[in-house]
């Protein structure tokens, strides 16, 4: 039989799962409480309070004979990471994290170019297919494959030897600071693989960011006489700068906070990842452990602050 | 002088002709219509004009200089976009100067450049607004602004009327054409809608399939289309054909017969008459619109465009049927 009807008003169905839904219909906010209410708990309780909790425990000291915590609210911890030692690890990292930053989005434009104004189709499935790729196997296996690439018997020192251009590596190598005695102890080492690592994180939100930039707008650019330079900077750039401040806080936080990259690949020399590992770990002291991961938290909140205040978001 | 010039111009898009061997001259400070319907080839005619696509094969001359493989950046012709192309993150001001900043004109000389060139389209004192604050209309006219103050040899227009009302759109096209003449730009104006070409243009290309099918003045194109296409696509004429046309003692392929151009005959009688003297003329595509002075009663007749066209100052005799006289209740 046909099951049209010609009442207005459809009578109504019984059990329970109706009468919730009807509930829920006339109380939408009750379902949004359903849906956000775990993950918020998760994050404020969880992540909040142990985020509190850290920046707590950068208040204390720690006792320098007996190695007992202190749990008197000082100052000193912060000062200490102010002494020439501790101090430079937060140098080296912020730079480090700024050098990498800076590549990852010069070579990271051209690539999001393409895939948002060129690549269609079949070509923008290899396009995400070969961003994404990397991210797909273990971050470890990845670094190590590098330590492999970049070390001295490696096949960047190989191809370069067949090439006849191995005095252009040493030349470089003997760099102060950026070289050491291969690749892959050497600063150039870290910042090559924090690169590659990162690469992924800063393409995606540029290309999303180009993705919205509409192509006659380059069309108006040109149209009223300005070439590709002139376009790029007054039209594009500031268009796709929401992307690459969303990038460059991925690039930037990750590299600040990354500690097993330039232990595998690199000089000796500590990074606040590694610092924090350290004093946690070995040295135990915590109080300084969480002063140190303070600082990368601040440095993101100054770097946020500064991307607002520059109109990075007014696009968004 | 001529401002533009098409000598068999062809643009390909893989086996898609989208331009086929166009061939057309437009005369400097004329308001040139490209009219067809969607795909026929007109929109990327327009853009070979502003350097957006290069042609396939053929030639390309703006004012006498050849324009294949010169960059947009490079040709003094500006461009008004469809869908307007503001750029969002600048101000109107900065919009309608970005012309003169990337030209390197300094900033006190844009500014006022700009704010002379907005108050021109009638939008004074908007340049610290952003696009996204305008109506459809006002960003129509900031696109405008932003493209004549360059003061270009050659305005593109791309249907820039498409998206606006029916009321703004007659406004705008009176506009369009009073600025054209204050200005003496040559306007090349692309648009599917035939009302819009016949009231505007100097003279007008019919588009189709990627080739001109007729390019003559609005009359030429209304009145005489030299193909079935245009017979039908300017204006919904009959197409008689050979048979019928043999009735009639006529020996030909085809013609066209404008409808309003046919009078049907059921009742004639009691038709009456007054006579007055032509005051105004208008062409109005299917119609001219004929103001006539009755001793004092100013009478307006739509004609058929087809009926011969009074001199302004003429005596001439009005018909209507006593069924189309309305009394009304209050004088």
């Amino acid at each position: 039989m046909s099951t049209v009807t010609h009442q207005s008003i459809l009578p109504e169905r019984s059990g329970l799962a109706r009468r919730f839904s009807d509930f829920l219909w006339r109380h939408p906010h009750v379902l949004l409480l359903i849906l956000l209410g775990p993950p918020l708990l998760w994050l404020g309780i969880i992540y909040l309070g142990s985020l509190l909790a850290l920046l707590l425990q950068s208040f204390f000291s720690i006792d320098d004979f007996s190695g007992l915590i202190n749990y008197e609210f000082t100052l000193d911890t912060y000062k200490q990471l102010l002494i020439p030692a501790n101090f430079d690890i937060i140098l080296r990292t912020v730079i480090m994290a700024a050098l990498v930053t800076l590549a990852s989005a010069i070579i990271a434009f051209p690539i999001a170019y393409y895939a948002a104004r060129y690549a269609r189709g079949k070509w923008k499935a290899v396009f995400y297919l070969g961003v994404m790729l990397p991210l797909w196997s273990s971050y470890l296996v990845k670094i190590y494959a590098w330590k492999l690439i970049l070390a001295k018997e490696g096949i960047v020192t190989w191809a370069l030897a067949k090439l006849h251009l191995l005095w252009l590596l040493d030349a470089w190598l003997s760099l102060p600071v950026v070289g050491g005695n291969s690749l892959s102890i050497s600063y150039t080492g870290t910042f090559i693989v924090f690169i590659y690592v990162w690469m992924p994180f800063m393409i995606l939100p540029i290309q999303a960011s180009l993705e919205r930039v509409p192509g006659n707008l380059i069309e108006a650019s040109a149209d009223l006489g300005g070439n590709p330079a002139q376009t790029f900077r007054h039209v594009l750039f500031p268009l796709a700068l929401p992307g690459i401040v969303a990038g460059s806080i991925f690039t930037f936080s990750l590299t600040l906070g990354d500690y097993i990259i330039p232990q595998v690949i690199g000089s000796s020399r500590l990074f606040i990842g590694q610092a924090v590992y350290a004093q946690q770990g070995t040295a135990g002291n915590i109080p300084l452990a969480a002063a140190f991961s303070v600082v990368p938290i601040v440095i993101m909140g100054l770097y946020l602050w500064m991307a607002k205040r520059m109109g990075a978001f007014d696009a968004l | 002088m001529t401002a533009v010039l098409f000598q068999k111009v062809s643009r390909h898009f893989g086996s898609v002709r989208a331009v086929d061997e166009a061939d057309l001259s437009i005369a400097e400070g004329e308001f040139f219509a490209m009219l067809g319907p969607s795909g026929s080839g007109k929109t990327t005619c327009l853009r070979l004009m502003a350097g957006f696509e290069q042609p396939t094969s053929g030639h390309i001359e703006i004012f006498g200089e050849t324009a294949e493989g010169v960059p947009p950046y490079r040709r003094n012709v500006n461009t008004v976009f469809q869908d307007y192309a503001l750029f969002p993150h600048l101000s109107i001001l900065d919009n309608v100067a970005y012309g003169l900043m990337v030209k390197g004109v300094g900033r006190e000389e844009r500014r006022k450049a700009a704010e002379d060139a907005l108050a021109m389209v009638k939008l004074p004192g908007y340049g610290v607004r952003k696009p996204g604050q305008l109506s459809g209309g006002q960003r129509q006219r900031v696109a405008l602004a932003r493209a004549l103050v360059n003061r270009p040899k050659v305005l593109l227009l791309d249907e820039p009327l498409g998206a606006l009302d029916l009321k703004l759109r007659e406004q705008m096209q009176e506009e369009l054409k009073t600025l054209q003449k204050s200005l003496g730009i040559t306007f090349v104006f692309v648009t599917h809608d035939q009302g819009e070409a016949l009231s505007m243009a100097d003279r007008i290309a019919v588009f189709n399939d990627g080739k001109i099918q007729q390019l003559g003045t609005p009359e030429d194109v209304y009145n005489r289309p030299q193909t079935r296409f245009v017979a039908d696509f300017v204006g919904s004429s009959n197409v008689l054909s050979a048979a019928t046309l043999s009735k009639l003692g006529i020996s030909a392929g085809a013609a066209s017969l404008r409808p309003e151009a046919i009078q049907i005959s059921t009742s004639w009688a009691e038709m009456l008459t007054l006579s007055g003297t032509v005051t105004a003329c208008s062409f109005l595509g299917a119609v001219n619109r004929i103001t006539v002075d009755c001793d004092g009663q100013r009478i307006v007749v739509s004609a058929p465009a087809a009926m011969p066209v009074p001199d302004q100052g003429a005596n001439i005799a009005l018909a209507f049927s006593r069924n189309d006289l309305h009394v009304m209740e209050q004088a």
